[in-house]
């Protein structure tokens, strides 16, 4: 047998076969999951969230894209969309009224410092999202704490009668003295930030994770078990916790991503219980309202060396 | 209740399209080569001269150490001469080249039936075993001889069938179990009675009802050997995998089967050895699974030893025009073949032709460490850091990660979402680190 056929055959390695599932596909199935939060940011805080949404997926893609051509001078990697979710994510963590060259400026950090300077995609420590967002937090603070005085939801559940001075859900956290509406706070009758208001929004995204199996149950429910644990334990309400601020975008979304967070279900666990006890601990005690970030931001740090010693059992 | 090994593995998409189809017969080409390295060891030694006259199954090549086995000729014939023919993936190795008499002479004639095979006895089994050239049909191709013939003061207690052919496509050993059932089991008692094991498990993927059904009608018969069936699940045709499903016994890293109290063979190998014992019959020929997704008549066919590749694709229906990749063997373990002219050897199960489109790997893409590397891996290992090892020459490092316990099933490397090239580099760091023993 010697046709052109055979003097052109494929030689390669075992296996010859594959899934054909792709970061790509996985990357994908992540947007997916953040449609349904990204229509409740909308519907509560309407143009603006889409506004300040386009500009962060944009100015990430961008970015990439110009570090890669220009800098790195490599192939284009914003096909991998991982920089889509970057801006997405990002855009989930700022006030809807943020100006939009901080937004810019937050998108450049994000994808520039917290993610290509370390090489791309696979290689970075920390969260690229919330390097943008911490940022933005520590140069912008009174521009990061500022949310749309009315919300298009209606009744802001939290605020209530401090609706003006534009609260967050975290008011209650340090105000015990006010009863929260739990179900308002579930479906987005609250403030915060564009991905924070919708709790049930981001479940449903995170149910739809679990069943494509992108991500496993290990770091959102060791992390909600702990922050409510730990909110408990140290007087506070657990629920309210739960509900509030950014743990539930944490917990589904920022601490699943798979570059920052350990391999093994065991790390993930401890990883995930770190992560609502030092949230928790922020909140209670820390100067900033809000902790997830800052934890999940330090928890990242940790991953190389709980990757060390959570190593899978050998057969 | 179906068994199963407990840590990693995956699904692949069985493809057994030829499940359940005819057995058809190729015939010899005029010009046969026979390979004199046919099983993990030392190559056979020739003992026939260029002009000698052959018979079919007349020894031709004698083993030439305790680790090697006898070749026998597939054909009636006139030897040629001893030479190197190139294999499949084109390297040329010491083959001896018969001309093949006159089309239609192949006939069993020599050999006849044993007349009393339960009285034989166990070096009387391992000695014809040795002697018939019987090998691991598996793919491995150890000879079994060595296997059977258990150490002093090792006891076997399970003689285990590998019947799970977990590699999709292949389905030689399903058309075996289904068509020879009670000539497999004779071969086991055969196996149980050489190493002194008083109980046989048979280990069948659930997938091939039909095959259960038959060795299990067959089984009846034994009291000793009961046949279990085992979760469809790749790699569960693993030694070690499969010895913790049937028995829940745990070979350690390092150690052989036999340490446990087990002996593993393939269901083709308990096969060939009942004809070795009770018709003295050596391997000169296996079932083969031809087959792929553009092939217009794939299916199993009874292959002499010797039988090129490419006339077993011209019985399948011709090499079809998209052809991207032959594989001899399944896709999961199977070697690329370069050389479709190569001959056919005793460990080759299967030839997988596959198009273009699904011929080419992905390009690789960066590590995302999402873990499921980790998850698939059958050993525990972390496949995605070994990779980092052997593309970095850190040897040390990744053998003490355990990189000399992988098995080399290509699981991490099949879910990969970034088409990583992980256990090419797995494979660099053991042979780089064998070769330094």
């Amino acid at each position: 047998m010697d046709t052109e056929i055979t003097k052109n055959l494929n030689i390669s390695l075992s296996p010859h076969i594959h899934t054909g599932r792709t970061t790509r596909g996985i990357m994908l199935d992540v947007v997916i999951a953040l449609v349904p939060a990204l229509l409740i940011s909308i519907w509560v805080f309407g143009a603006d969230a889409l506004f300040t949404i386009c500009t962060c997926v944009a100015s990430c893609v961008l970015t990439e894209w110009l570090i890669n051509k220009y800098m790195l001078r490599r192939t284009v990697t914003i096909t991998d969309c991982s920089a889509l979710i970057t801006g997405l994510l990002l855009a989930f963590n700022l006030p809807s009224i943020l100006p939009w060259w901080m937004a810019v400026i937050g998108s450049v950090v994000a994808v520039g410092v917290g993610k290509m300077s370390f090489g791309g995609l696979g290689t970075n420590i920390w969260n690229p999202a919330l390097v943008g967002r911490v940022f933005l937090l520590i140069s912008f603070p009174a521009a990061m704490t500022t949310w749309p005085t009315e919300i298009a939801s209606g009744i802001d559940s939290v605020s209530g009668a401090t609706a003006s001075t534009g609260a967050t859900a975290l008011h209650y956290l340090n105000h015990p003295d006010v009863t929260p509406n739990y179900l308002g706070m579930a479906v987005g009758q609250m403030n915060g930030s564009l991905g924070e208001v919708g709790a049930f929004a981001l479940l449903i995204g995170l149910g739809y994770l679990l069943i494509k199996r992108v991500v496993t149950w290990h770091i959102p429910v060791s992390i909600l078990a702990s922050a409510a644990f730990f909110s408990w334990l140290f007087g506070g309400y657990p629920l309210a916790d739960l509900l509030a601020g950014g743990l539930m975008l944490g917990a589904c979304f920022m601490a699943t991503d798979y570059v920052t967070s350990p391999i093994t279900g065991k790390g993930k666990l401890i990883f995930g219980c770190m992560i609502g006890l030092i949230t928790i601990i922020i909140r209670r005690w820390g100067a900033y309202p809000e902790g997830v970030s800052f934890a999940i931001l330090l928890m990242n740090s940790f991953v190389p060396l709980i990757n060390r010693y959570c190593r899978p059992k050998r057969f | 209740m179906m068994k199963h090994f407990k840590k990693g593995g995956i699904h692949p998409d069985p493809c057994k399209i030829t499940a359940g189809g005819a057995v058809r017969r190729v015939e010899s080409p005029a010009i046969v080569n026979v390979m004199l390295s046919q099983s993990i060891g030392a190559p056979a030694r020739a003992v026939v001269k260029p002009g000698q006259a052959v018979n079919r199954g007349e020894l031709i090549a004698e083993a030439s150490g305790f680790v090697s086995s006898p070749i026998h000729s597939p054909v009636n014939g006139i030897v040629k001469k001893l030479e190197p023919v190139r294999d499949a993936q084109g390297i040329w190795r010491p083959a001896v080249v018969i001309e093949r008499e006159e089309v239609g002479s192949d006939e069993d004639g020599r050999h006849k039936e044993s007349d009393c095979p339960d009285s034989i006895s166990a070096e009387e089994i391992i000695r014809k075993v040795g002697d018939m050239g019987v090998v691991g049909a598996g793919g491995a191709t150890f000879p079994t001889r060595v296997k059977l013939s258990v150490p002093d003061g090792k006891k076997v207690d399970f003689v285990l069938l590998n019947g799970a052919e977990c590699e999709p496509y292949l389905t030689c050993d399903d058309t075996l179990m289904r068509r020879k059932p009670i000539e497999i089991l004779r071969g086991m008692r055969y196996i149980m009675k050489a190493t002194g094991a008083s109980r046989g498990i048979v280990g069948i993927e659930a997938n091939k009802p039909q095959a259960i059904a038959a060795m299990r009608d067959a089984a009846d018969r034994y009291p000793e050997i009961e046949v279990d069936v085992l979760r469809t699940a790749y790699p569960q045709g693993s030694e070690k995998q499969l010895i913790e499903a049937l028995t829940g016994r745990r070979v350690p890293a390092g150690r052989l089967p036999l340490d446990v109290g087990v002996i593993v063979d393939n269901v083709a190998t308990a096969y060939n050895v009942m004809e070795a014992v009770e018709l003295d019959k050596p391997v000169i020929e296996r079932l083969v699974t031809v087959t792929g997704p553009a092939l217009t008549s794939p299916g199993d066919f009874l292959v002499p030893v010797g039988t090129p590749i490419s006339t077993l694709i011209e019985a399948a229906g011709g090499l079809p025009d998209n052809t991207g990749k032959i594989i001899a063997g399944g896709p999961m373990m199977g070697r690329a073949v370069s050389n479709p002219d190569a001959p056919s050897v005793k460990g080759m199960s299967g030839v997988l032709v596959l198009p273009m489109e699904m011929s080419r790997r992905e390009e690789a893409k960066a590590c995302i460490r999402c873990g499921a590397c980790v998850r698939a891996c059958p050993m525990g290992l972390e496949p995605y850091l070994l990779m980092t090892y052997g593309e970095r020459d850190m040897d040390e490092e990744a053998r003490a990660a355990d990189v000399l316990s992988c098995l080399e099933c290509g699981s991490c490397s099949y879910v990969c979402p970034s088409a990583r090239p992980i256990l090419d580099y797995i494979r660099l760091s053991r042979t780089r680190l064998r070769s330094k023993k």
